[in-house]
């Protein structure tokens, strides 16, 4: 650990403050259909997109249309992208000649994968997908995806906000105007920022360089027999990948165009493209914490609930970054001590230029919002690193969070700590002006529960099961965490992985796949049904009894509950996973 | 239930076209139009041959050249198939392949001791860099095997460290392909 990089982590902390205000008001104002400086470029696209497609504009939705025109939407784009992968082998922009995605279930899992705005990935891009899956099916879905959550959080917003009003707004407004007024103005210009620091954009086929110093390696051929093989060219893959990397993490998809995502040098080449895209994944939902507070007239619990994300990102960096900058105990022989010639510590799946600050920034931050791409393998992280990242998650990104996600997850908790406040004063708790019922409570519970029955049930399964087993990279502790973690991904929807385990295989392509759509939808629903019924509550002014929610009080019992509800539901399982396996590290066991 | 199911359809189509066509390939013309050579991955030619990128690792593992970081891209660099071993902290795999490549760089130079970037493979699998402490570890073998002396070789490293960007981001680093580039222009000499 070294003061510089403590100060790189205060300086994108800083940043996501600075951007807090503009951004939040910006986007209240883009659902409120106020004026924003964008209209005239985006506003004519709209109305063109409406008359092509036939949306009513003044249309309002009940919450059970909303579900139904954001569920029927993600079906047929999920459908298509199925197809778009089968079929890209007679597709155009593939120079490469990659065939259709096969077999079946790899496809499925990447639809259901994109869809969902996970971004897992069972698949090696530059193996894998062609130029025009990457860009019309994966990078496309890593708008709208992110243009749903965006979508989503706002109805929630509003049904806090509204007063005896049966609707939440129009899902296909919502989603339109979260394109193209919060996402696609922004990744126009980090496209072309990116690409001045080093990212590729074009749709080249791979370069063949010649090697300055031609290697010998062993290979193994197909008769079992082991021959040397003089390798003295290198095949680069190219692409179109600075506009698909831009909303990658301004939409906190993770899907890398690449296989060893944002390591690799074409998708993340400097410090400072790594400080962009590390500030693209927490923007917009830092600032729809301040949209929270314009929206529904209280600025400060706008901020009480940023407050109480920042601390928990706080608490999750400064671990993560003291834990692998100390280093793996176990690699003796090589020096691990930072001084100015090195960063030191845990350099295992890490990059040069990142160092340990960088990777463990980037990895808490990947892992709190539900963005999922890399900069390091996490598969590689010590035990306590590696585990951080995987409570980040089982808290269910809620720190500052996936756009939209984030929020609306926050706001399950919410319920749930107003609820708690007020059976311990002995009222009605109500939650600005609404009060919050049996049927409220019910439903944010089924979520909170939804969650870990998931997870745990299938890892459990995978755990005791050679299907599940022979899959597993690492033995030891560090195999279960392997498969907890798999799953945990897929259910938060953030698709990062610890990525020893191979799960291009029938049972996880499908397990996966199931869970990561559970995550999504199986969320969503009662949480649109909260908004629903919050909408058509009558405003009750607050009186002496009420729990405020703009207080430190508030802030410090809303981080007491996400600990307790997320975190203890799976301490069982974190205790003979990566604890067992720290404390075996440290007596010096290895698998 | 009728309309919306129309309109997810037509919506599918009009924004594929938006934001899965327009946006990528208008970004593609304009970024080929303002920074051709980053946008096509800063490939370096010499004497009428491609021979790199500049950002893409490349391996090194003759005693003449400074070595490039362990890697797991495919059978070592291979750009079109980037990753990393995956190895968690406690896998025997992971500390035997440290310990005996540590033991053999140490009796190369025993003098300082062995950086870890240099041990371990990085994310990527094609990081171009190697740390200013695992350049400078290298320099009295590379020298010995040139025939430079080491002041020399030192001073090569020295003007190749790669400070933080700024002067704040990321970390200090040398890229290893441009280093061998230079050493084999001042042997040439």
């Amino acid at each position: 650990m070294t003061a510089n990089g403590w100060f790189q982590i205060a300086l994108f902390l800083a940043l996501i403050l600075a951007v807090t205000k503009p951004l939040g008001v910006f986007m209240a104002r883009v659902f409120s259909r106020e004026q924003t400086f964008l209209d005239p470029i985006a506003r004519p696209v709209e109305r063109l997109i409406y008359r092509l497609t036939g949306v009513d504009e003044q249309h309002e939705m009940r919450w059970t249309e909303y579900a139904v025109a954001m569920l029927l939407f993600s079906a047929v784009s999920m459908l298509v992208l199925y197809g778009m992968q089968r079929l890209q082998g007679v597709l155009p922009l593939n120079p490469q000649k990659l065939p259709g995605v096969s077999p079946a279930h790899l496809a499925f899992n990447t639809a259901a994968s994109f869809t969902t705005n996970t971004n897992w990935q069972a698949y090696s891009g530059e193996t894998t997908m062609s130029y025009f899956t990457q860009m019309a099916g994966l990078a496309y879905h890593n708008f709208v995806s992110a243009a749903v959550g965006i979508a989503l959080a706002i109805a929630f917003i509003r049904g806090v906000a509204r007063r005896q009003m049966q609707t939440i707004g129009n899902f296909w407004v919502d989603m339109v105007r979260a394109s193209l007024w919060v996402l696609l103005p922004f990744c126009v210009i980090g496209t072309l920022f990116l690409v001045s620091q080093g990212v590729v954009q074009n749709l080249r086929p791979y370069d063949t360089v010649k090697l300055v110093e031609p290697q010998h390696a062993q290979v193994t051929g197909p008769d079992g027999k082991i021959a040397v093989e003089t390798i003295s060219e290198q095949s680069i893959a190219q692409g179109p990948v600075a506009s698909q990397e831009i909303i990658k993490e301004w939409g906190t998809n993770g899907g890398g165009f690449f296989n060893a995502n944002s390591a690799h040098p074409f998708e993340n080449p400097t410090p400072l493209s790594n400080l962009i895209e590390l500030f693209s994944i927490f923007a917009v939902s830092s600032g729809l914490t301040y949209t929270l507070g314009r929206m529904t007239g209280s600025q400060k619990h706008g901020w009480a609930v940023w407050a109480a994300m920042a601390v928990l990102f706080a608490v999750g960096v400064s671990t993560v970054y003291w834990a692998e900058g100390k280093g793996n105990p176990l690699l003796a022989g090589a020096d691990q001590r930072p001084t100015s010639m090195q960063s030191g510590g845990n350099m295992e799946g890490k990059e040069v230029r990142f160092g340990i600050a960088n990777s463990a920034l980037w990895a808490t931050a990947t892992t709190d919002a539900s963005c999922g791409a890399i900069n390091g393998w996490h598969d590689s992280f010590t035990p306590l690193g590696g585990m951080v990242l995987l409570v980040n998650i089982m808290l269910s990104e809620v720190i500052f969070g996936g756009v939209g996600a984030g929020m609306y997850g926050m706001l399950i908790y919410i319920v749930l700590t107003v609820f708690i406040a007020g059976l311990m004063v002995g009222r009605t708790p109500e939650y600005l002006g609404k009060k919050i019922e049996a049927y409220d409570v019910k439903m944010a519970m089924l979520v909170a529960l939804i969650f870990p029955l998931v997870i745990l049930v299938l890892s459990a399964i995978s755990s005791v099961n050679g299907f599940g087993t022979s899959a597993i990279l690492n033995p030891g502790p560090h195999g279960l965490t392997e498969i907890l973690y798999a799953y945990t991904s897929g259910a938060g929807n953030n698709g990062s992985a610890f990525g020893g385990l191979a799960v291009n295989s029938p049972w996880y392509d499908t397990t996966i796949g199931l869970t990561m759509l559970a995550g999504r939808f199986l969320m969503i629903i009662p949480m649109l049904a909260i908004a629903g019924n919050l909408a058509q509550k009558k405003y009750v002014p607050p009186s002496l009894g009420t729990f405020p929610v703009t207080t430190l009080l508030f802030t410090v019992l809303l981080i007491g509950v996400i600990i307790i509800v997320g975190a203890l539901t799976f301490f069982p399982a974190l205790s003979l996973g990566p604890i067992l396996e720290h404390l075996l590290m440290q007596a010096g066991k290895t698998f | 239930m009728k309309k919306n199911i129309t309109i997810s359809v037509l919506m599918t189509i009009v924004t594929t076209a938006l934001l899965g066509l327009i946006y990528p390939l208008a970004m593609t013309a304009v970024s080929q139009l303002l920074f051709r050579d980053k946008a096509n991955g800063q490939l370096i030619v010499r004497d009428g041959t491609v021979i790199g990128s500049r950002i893409i690792g490349q391996p090194f593992t003759g005693a003449g050249y400074f070595h490039s970081r362990p890697s797991a891209a495919g059978s070592g660099y291979d750009a079109a198939n980037s990753g990393g071993t995956n190895l968690g902290p406690t896998n025997q795999k992971l500390i035997d392949r440290v310990r005996q490549n540590s033991a053999s760089l140490q009796q190369e130079n025993p003098n300082a001791p062995v950086p870890i970037d240099l041990v371990t493979t990085s994310a990527s699998g094609l990081d171009p860099d190697v740390t200013p402490a695992a350049a400078y570890f290298q320099v009295p073998r590379v020298a010995r095997e040139r025939h430079l002396n080491e002041e020399q070789v030192e001073l090569l490293v020295q003007a190749h460290i790669e400070p933080r960007q700024f002067g704040i981001l990321g970390e200090s680093r040398v890229n290893v392909l441009e280093l061998n580039l230079a050493l084999d222009r001042l042997a040439r000499r």
